[in-house]
């Protein structure tokens, strides 16, 4: 059993100390969600675990696996298991989907066999077909450029699309509700529903309560000026939903006084 | 992709440059009177070539590539008897590229020619031979076709590069449709070695052919070839021809050309460059759109590496109206390289309803390489479409961590994107091979030097 494990983690960009010591354990098979108020640095927590090199850690360590993973690159990161889906995924003109996901699937085959000579053409194209049924794409997208163009909803499903095929341990998924209209929602929730199961553990990153009525956690923490202020089920984030952030924000600064 | 403004930098050089000038006798091209219109076409370019000086950054043309380094009397011809270079010939250059089979392959390599053709074509009136035996053989149609796109007098490489002995020709008569593609290989070894080419297309009213010439060297660390060569087209009234020319010289080779495509009414090309080799290269090419309703396109595929340097220099000239172009110029450049593309989209007075498109789009590598860009149009005509795009770009960072993010590394991140940088030239391509080629150069220039 697979687990990432966060310990006192603090990160800064510049001079600015964003991550004020963050820890958080995310077992396989579990939904975590971590919702708060923009600028709080859920997107840096993100960015973190994946190693954006803009991020500095100042302090703690990420456990994936008995390895810390803070000293390795991105690319190794991801060969582990482990999956972010940027709120705002990067175009790639002039790479098609269908070339990009088989560089990718054969960059983590020959992480586990290096004299492995790739995924078989029919074995992906099959693979890739049945993945984009699932979440109801139109064929013809495995031709284009790499979100480039993609309106925001396909630039989602895209982003589940790879999470699909790469078979994360760990997923994070970042702001993936933010500009999605309610249908494309529930296709990218579905999606990510259908990929849940005991192998998967997941990390909710989301201001809005509203993508949690179609990915249950069974964790909700709130994340405010760089720590983690409050954890709870599930409840807790229709909660927030009805009061909004202010009685953490109060409990927090009188948490702080006292 | 990250786009920069373009940086011309003008710099004063006054260094005193040694006198160049090569040692060539009139005796070493094989000038010996002046019987047909070929040895005429030739007496006439020796003069001119004793005439002419070599550029220097001074003329317009060249300043941004400085050749004042060139030694040219270090090059000398090859002897007539020197042995044949046809045994080190890479077979892998022989493979055909634009599909299965060719209907003809003309190998040159030193001062020896081999040609093989289809028979039914010989049949049919296709005249495809070396420059100097179909000069002998077919003296009045030498006459009609040689010299007639490219001039002796437009610079000192032109004046050089029209002594050529060897080199190719091909004739095809009106109405012919060659289904197989033509391939001729200009081959050369040897050390201080001025080699001359001459490659003329000829294609009479409605004929239609495809095809690929390639230059290449053996790779040597020490010894330097000079090429000057010459490429003449002719594409009749509503003829067709794609033409592929793949630029393979090692990276010891001073490469200079003049290209020059006539294109006459209701006439297409495609005209496909690849450039990859060469330590330095100056090429003109020019399509002329002669006829009405003449349509030309232009892709270029280039990769400069190490401290290679090449010159593209292109025009696209609109004589007459309804006449179409489209220029697209893709290059990358790592290292310590350098690219220059200038282009210019003229149309002539009268010349309406013309549709003019160039682009060149640079992808830099290393912060030690250079790309300069240089569009210019020069319309003359009222009722008109001309459009033109330079771009000088990097790859940002932020790609390079999505993709990092799925597993891939960084330079097969960087291959990714290089790759997709060059996909707008691929899709103009419609040849198999021709673009495997095209990948195999991104794959082996951006592995490290060895």
């Amino acid at each position: 059993m697979s687990e990432l494990s966060i310990r006192n983690l603090r990160v800064g960009i510049g001079d600015k100390e964003i991550l004020k010591g963050v820890s958080l354990d995310i077992k396989q098979g579990e939904v975590h969600a971590v919702m708060g108020p923009n600028g709080t640095g859920k997107s840096t927590l993100a960015y973190t675990l994946m190693g954006h090199p803009a991020y500095e850690v100042l302090a703690g360590e990420v456990c994936f696996n008995g390895v810390n993973i803070l000293d390795l690159e991105p690319d190794e990161r991801s060969r582990m298991g482990i999956f972010l889906a940027f709120q705002y995924p990067v175009a790639i003109p002039g790479v098609t989907v269908a070339n990009f996901l088989r560089t990718a699937i054969n960059a983590h085959r020959r992480s586990k066999d290096p004299a492995d000579k790739g995924i078989p053409i029919p074995e992906f194209l099959k693979m890739m077909r049945q993945k984009m049924e699932m979440l109801k794409m139109d064929p013809a997208f495995a031709g284009r450029y790499l979100n480039d163009g993609f309106s925001g909803g396909e630039k989602k499903r895209a982003e589940i699309l790879q999470m699909a095929v790469l078979q994360p341990e760990i997923a994070i998924l970042d702001e993936t509700d933010s500009g999605l209209d309610i249908d494309a929602l529930k296709i990218v929730s579905e999606g990510v529903n259908t990929l849940r199961g005991p192998h998967l553990g997941v990390l909710v990153i989301t201001h809005y309560q509203r993508i949690l009525n179609y990915i249950k956690p069974d964790f909700v923490h709130v994340m405010m000026d760089g720590r983690i202020v409050e954890s709870g089920g599930a409840e807790l984030a229709l909660h927030l939903e009805e009061q909004g952030y202010d009685w953490v924000r109060e409990k927090v600064t009188n948490g702080t006084a006292q | 992709m990250e786009k920069s403004p373009k940086v011309v930098i003008r710099s004063d050089r006054h260094q005193a440059t040694p006198a160049q000038e090569f040692m060539l006798r009139a005796s070493d091209v094989g000038l010996n009177g002046r019987e047909s219109a070929f040895d005429e076409y030739r007496a006439n370019a020796f003069d001119v070539y004793r005439a002419l000086p070599f550029p220097s950054v001074r003329d317009e043309a060249w300043r941004r590539t400085d050749i004042s380094q060139l030694r040219p009397s270090m090059y000398e011809i090859n002897p007539d008897d020197e042995m044949s270079e046809m045994d080190t010939v890479p077979a892998a250059l022989l493979d055909p590229l634009a599909a299965e089979k060719h209907a003809g392959q003309i190998v040159i390599a030193g001062n020896s020619a081999r040609v093989e053709l289809d028979k039914d074509l010989s049949g049919r009136g296709v005249v495809f031979g070396d420059l100097e035996r179909v000069a002998k053989s077919y003296p009045d149609l030498m006459e009609k076709i040689c010299g007639f796109a490219v001039k002796p007098n437009e610079g000192k490489f032109a004046a050089v590069g029209s002594l050529a002995r060897r080199g190719t020709v091909l004739y095809v008569p009106k109405n012919t449709v060659i289904e197989k593609p033509l391939h001729s290989l200009l081959w050369a070894t040897g050390s201080k070695r001025l080699l001359l080419s001459h490659l003329i297309i000829y294609l009479e009213e409605n004929a239609s052919v495809t095809f690929v010439h390639e230059s290449a060297s053996a790779e040597d660390p020490v010894n330097s070839i000079l090429h000057a060569g010459i490429v003449e087209i002719y594409v009749g009234n509503g003829a067709n021809l794609r033409f592929v020319e793949l630029q393979s010289w090692s990276r010891q080779v001073w490469n200079f050309t003049h290209e020059r495509a006539v294109v006459m009414a209701g006439g297409t090309i495609d005209w496909i460059f690849g450039a990859v080799g060469s330590k330095l290269t100056k090429n003109f090419s020019d399509l002329v759109l002669q006829g009405a309703g003449a349509t030309g396109r232009m892709s270029g595929f280039y990769f400069t590496d190490g401290d290679q340097h090449f010159d593209h220099d292109t025009s696209q000239n609109h004589l007459a109206p309804h006449t179409t172009s489209d220029l697209l110029f893709k290059g990358a450049l790592r290292d310590a390289s350098r690219s220059v593309w200038q282009g210019m989209i003229y149309v002539a007075p009268g010349a309406e309803k013309t549709d003019g498109y160039q682009s060149n789009r640079n992808l830099v590598l290393s912060k030690n390489a250079r790309a300069d860009s240089i569009p210019g149009l020069e319309i003359l005509a009222d009722d008109v479409r001309c459009t033109h795009g330079a771009t000088i770009g990097k790859i940002d960072p932020e790609p390079l961590f999505y993709l990092a993010s799925r597993g891939i590394s960084k330079p097969e991140a960087e291959r990714l994107i290089v790759e997709g940088f060059f996909d707008p030239i691929m899709e103009r391509i419609p040849f198999d091979g021709v673009r495997t080629r095209f990948y195999q150069s991104i794959h082996s220039k951006m592995s490290p030097l060895p």
